[in-house]
C-alpha cells in the first residue's frame, strides 16, 4: 500500500491542488497485455522475411588474419553476407551523440577480436535455419592473443592493450586516468582516526534477462525509408546512432519503438538495429536480426562488473572522519556506457553521509570480457551495496547499533558534501525515523528527535 | 522440405496450413496463422510466455511440434475474450496491476486458466505452483498470485476502477 506521509516538512509542500500524485491509476498499456494484443516488434506478419544470424568470435583476444565467406555465400537460402568492409562508418561509440569519444568498437571485427562472442560475419537467409548452417560454414583464420580479465591485471604494466583506440586499458577523462572527488585532507583524517577500516568488494556482471530478447524487424518501403520495429528502450538514440553508422540521413530511418517486454537497461545500445537496417538495404527485403536465449545471456551488454576499496576513519562516538574510495568498473572490450557508469560512481560515492575528508578514484577500465553498459542504476547500485556493508561493519567494530550509526553520518541541511555542494533538501534523517518506527527497530529518542533541517552545527 | 497439411481448431474456428515437416506449434500459430497473442521468450521451453491449451492442456508451444495438434482444440489468449468482454482472469489482471511490460501476461493466463478450471478455489500454494513454469522479470509474481486467488474468491478487486474505455 502506498502512502505519502504528508506531516513531515508540511510547511514546505504545496501539493494541496496535485490530482494525481498519490493516486492509483490503472497504466495505459494494460488492457493491450491483458488481451495479448501489445505489438512488441516481433508481432507482425511480413511476407518474406529475411533473418540474421552472426558469425561470433570463438576466441577473447585474438588477430583476424584471414576471413572466407564463400562457402556461406554458396550455401541455399543465402541472400547476402555482410562484413566490416559493407559497414559504411563500421567504427563508432553510443555516446558519440553527447561528445564522448572516441569512437572505439567496429559494428563488424575486421582486424582484431577483444572478446568471446564479438560479431564478425552477418548471414542473411531467406530461412532462420539456412543463416544458422551458413554462419557454420564461415573460415575465419585468428591468432590467438593474450588477454587480461582482471581490471587491476590490466592497469599493470606490461598489460594486453585491449582497444587500441584507447591506447591504454582505461578510460582517460577530462580530468586524467580516472574521476577524482577530493575534499579536505584524507591522510590527514586517518591521522586523526581512533579506528581504520579497509576492505574490498567485488560484484560480478549481471545480465538482465529480459523474457523478450533483444531484436528488431525491419521493413523496407517507399522513397528509401525503413521502418524499424525494435524493442529499444532508447529509441532516438538508436536512430541517431544507425544513421551515422549507415551515413543515411535520419529521415529515411523510421524507428517503431518504446514497446519493450522487460529491458532495466539491456536495450540501450545501438547493435541489432544498425546490422538489420544494412542487411534490409543491401538486399530490398525485410529483416529480422534476434538475439535468442544464448545471445541474450552471454552476448548482450550486462551490468559491469565491480572491484571497490573503501578505507575509512572513525571516531569511538561513531563519526566518520576520513573515507577513501578507489572504485573499479569493468567496461569490458568497448565503452558503450561504462565511462558515464563509472563517473556516475564517482559522484555517487561517498554515500549520503557527512564527512569531513574524502578523497575517491573510479575507473572505467577495458578488459577482454563482454562489454558492459546500462542496467538500473549503473554505476550506483554496486557502490551503495559495498558502502552500506561497510557502514554495517563499522558500526559492529565501534560496537554502535548499525542504524544509530547512520543517524550520527546522515548529511543534513547545511552539510559541506564531498562535491563541494552545500547540502539542501535532505530528507534522511526523516525516513530513518519512519523506518526505524516501520520496521520495529528501535533507537535511542534523541535519534527520533533529529531534524534534517539542523545542521551539526 | 515436404509440406505437410495441418488442420486444427484455434479459439474454437477451423484452421488449415500446409508447414514444414517439423515445425512448431509457436511458429505455425504467430508465423502462418497470424495470432502474436502467445509470446517467444525464450524457444527452448524455460519461460512459459508461448503457454497454449491444446484439448485443454498446458502445451509449451516452443516445444510442441505442430503436427501432433492435428485434430485437436488450441486455444490462445486471442480467444479468452468473448463479445468485448473479458474473461475474469484478464480483469483481475487489470485490477490487481498484473501486468507491466506485458510480455509474459500471456502465458500466466493460460496457466491460470487451467489451474481455475481444474480447482476453482486454490490455495496460495495452488497458485504458486501452477504459476512456477512462467517467468516473469518485471518481478510481478506477487500482483498476479493475488489476481488469480482474486478470481476464485470472486472478490471485489483491489483497486476500484474498471478498464477505461
Amino acid at each position: 500500500m502506498m502512502e505519502i506521509r504528508k506531516t513531515y516538512f508540511a510547511d514546505e509542500r504545496s501539493d494541496n491542488g496535485l490530482k494525481e500524485v498519490g493516486q492509483s491509476r490503472q497504466r495505459s498499456d494494460v488492457p493491450g497485455h491483458i488481451r495479448g494484443m501489445t505489438p512488441f516488434y516481433a508481432d507482425r506478419q511480413i511476407p518474406g522475411l529475411l533473418h540474421i544470424r552472426m558469425v561470433r568470435s570463438p576466441y577473447h583476444h585474438a588477430r583476424i588474419l584471414a576471413i572466407d565467406v564463400s562457402a556461406a555465400e554458396r550455401h541455399p537460402g543465402v541472400k547476402r553476407v555482410i562484413t566490416a568492409k559493407d559497414v559504411p562508418h563500421n567504427v563508432y561509440t553510443i555516446l558519440n551523440l553527447i561528445g564522448i569519444g572516441p569512437e572505439d568498437e567496429p559494428v563488424l571485427a575486421f582486424d582484431k577480436v577483444r572478446w568471446l562472442g564479438e560479431p564478425i560475419v552477418a548471414i542473411v537467409a531467406a530461412s532462420e535455419r539456412s543463416a544458422y548452417e551458413a554462419a557454420a560454414l564461415v573460415r575465419v583464420d585468428y591468432e590467438e592473443l593474450p588477454a587480461v580479465f582482471d581490471m587491476e591485471e590490466a592497469l599493470k604494466p606490461g598489460a594486453p592493450l585491449v582497444n587500441e583506440y584507447h591506447g591504454q586499458n582505461n578510460y582517460r577523462y577530462d580530468s586524467g586516468e580516472c574521476r577524482k572527488v577530493r575534499l579536505g585532507d584524507v591522510e590527514e583524517g586517518f591521522r586523526g582516526a581512533e579506528f581504520i577500516l579497509e576492505q574490498r568488494y567485488d560484484s560480478s556482471p549481471i545480465e538482465h534477462a529480459p523474457t523478450e530478447t533483444t531484436g528488431c524487424v525491419v521493413v523496407p518501403g517507399q522513397n528509401n525509408r525503413l521502418t524499424c520495429y525494435t524493442g529499444t528502450q532508447a529509441v532516438f538514440f538508436t536512430l541517431d546512432n544507425a544513421s551515422i553508422i549507415l551515413n543515411v540521413p535520419g529521415q529515411h530511418l523510421h524507428f517503431v519503438g518504446g514497446t519493450a517486454g522487460g529491458g532495466f537497461g539491456g536495450k540501450v545500445d545501438c547493435i541489432v538495429e544498425p546490422i538489420a537496417l544494412l542487411a534490409a538495404m543491401l538486399t530490398g527485403r525485410p529483416v529480422a536480426f534476434i538475439y535468442n536465449r544464448y545471445e541474450e545471456m552471454q552476448i548482450s551488454s550486462p551490468r559491469a562488473a565491480e572491484r571497490i576499496y573503501i578505507k575509512d576513519g572513525v571516531m569511538k562516538d561513531g563519526r566518520i572522519v576520513a573515507r577513501q574510495v578507489r572504485c573499479y568498473v569493468d567496461a569490458g572490450a568497448y565503452s558503450r556506457h561504462s565511462p558515464y557508469g563509472a563517473q556516475k560512481s564517482a559522484a555517487h560515492f561517498p554515500g549520503p553521509y557527512t564527512i569531513p575528508h574524502v578523497s575517491i578514484d573510479s575507473y572505467c577500465v577495458y578488459t577482454n570480457r563482454t562489454p558492459s553498459s546500462a542496467m538500473r542504476g549503473f554505476g550506483v547500485t554496486i557502490g551503495d551495496f559495498a558502502l552500506e556493508v561497510q557502514m554495517d561493519k563499522l558500526a559492529r567494530m565501534i560496537g554502535m547499533d548499525p542504524l544509530e550509526f547512520r543517524f550520527v553520518n546522515a548529511y543534513r541541511d547545511g552539510d559541506m558534501k564531498a562535491h563541494h555542494q552545500v547540502t539542501e533538501g535532505a530528507a534522511l534523517i526523516e525516513c530513518m525515523q519512519e523506518a526505524s518506527i516501520l520496521a520495529n527497530w528501535p533507537v535511542d529518542p534523541r535519534y527520533l528527535q533529529m531534524s534534517s533541517r539542523q545542521g551539526r552545527g | 522440405m515436404t509440406k505437410v497439411p495441418v488442420q486444427l481448431t484455434l479459439n474454437g474456428e477451423e484452421r488449415a496450413e500446409f508447414i514444414d515437416s517439423g515445425t512448431t506449434l509457436l511458429r505455425l500459430l504467430r508465423d502462418k496463422m497470424g495470432d502474436f497473442t502467445l509470446k517467444a521468450g525464450c524457444l527452448q521451453g524455460t519461460c512459459g510466455t508461448c503457454t497454449v491449451l491444446v484439448d485443454g492442456e498446458p502445451r509449451l508451444a516452443c516445444l510442441t511440434l505442430a503436427e501432433d495438434c492435428a485434430a485437436k482444440a488450441v486455444e490462445t489468449v486471442a480467444g479468452l475474450s468473448g463479445n468485448g468482454s473479458l474473461h475474469p482472469l484478464q480483469q483481475a489482471f487489470l485490477d490487481n496491476f498484473a501486468a507491466q511490460c506485458g510480455f509474459c501476461t500471456p502465458g500466466m493466463l493460460m496457466a491460470a486458466k487451467v489451474l481455475l478450471e481444474a480447482n476453482p478455489h486454490p490455495s496460495r500454494a495452488d497458485v504458486v505452483e501452477a504459476l512456477a513454469g512462467n517467468i516473469c522479470r518485471c518481478t510481478g509474481y506477487e500482483p498476479i498470485i493475488q489476481a488469480v486467488l482474486s478470481v476464485s474468491r470472486g472478490s471485489a478487486p483491489r483497486a476500484a476502477s474498471g478498464e477505461r474505455a
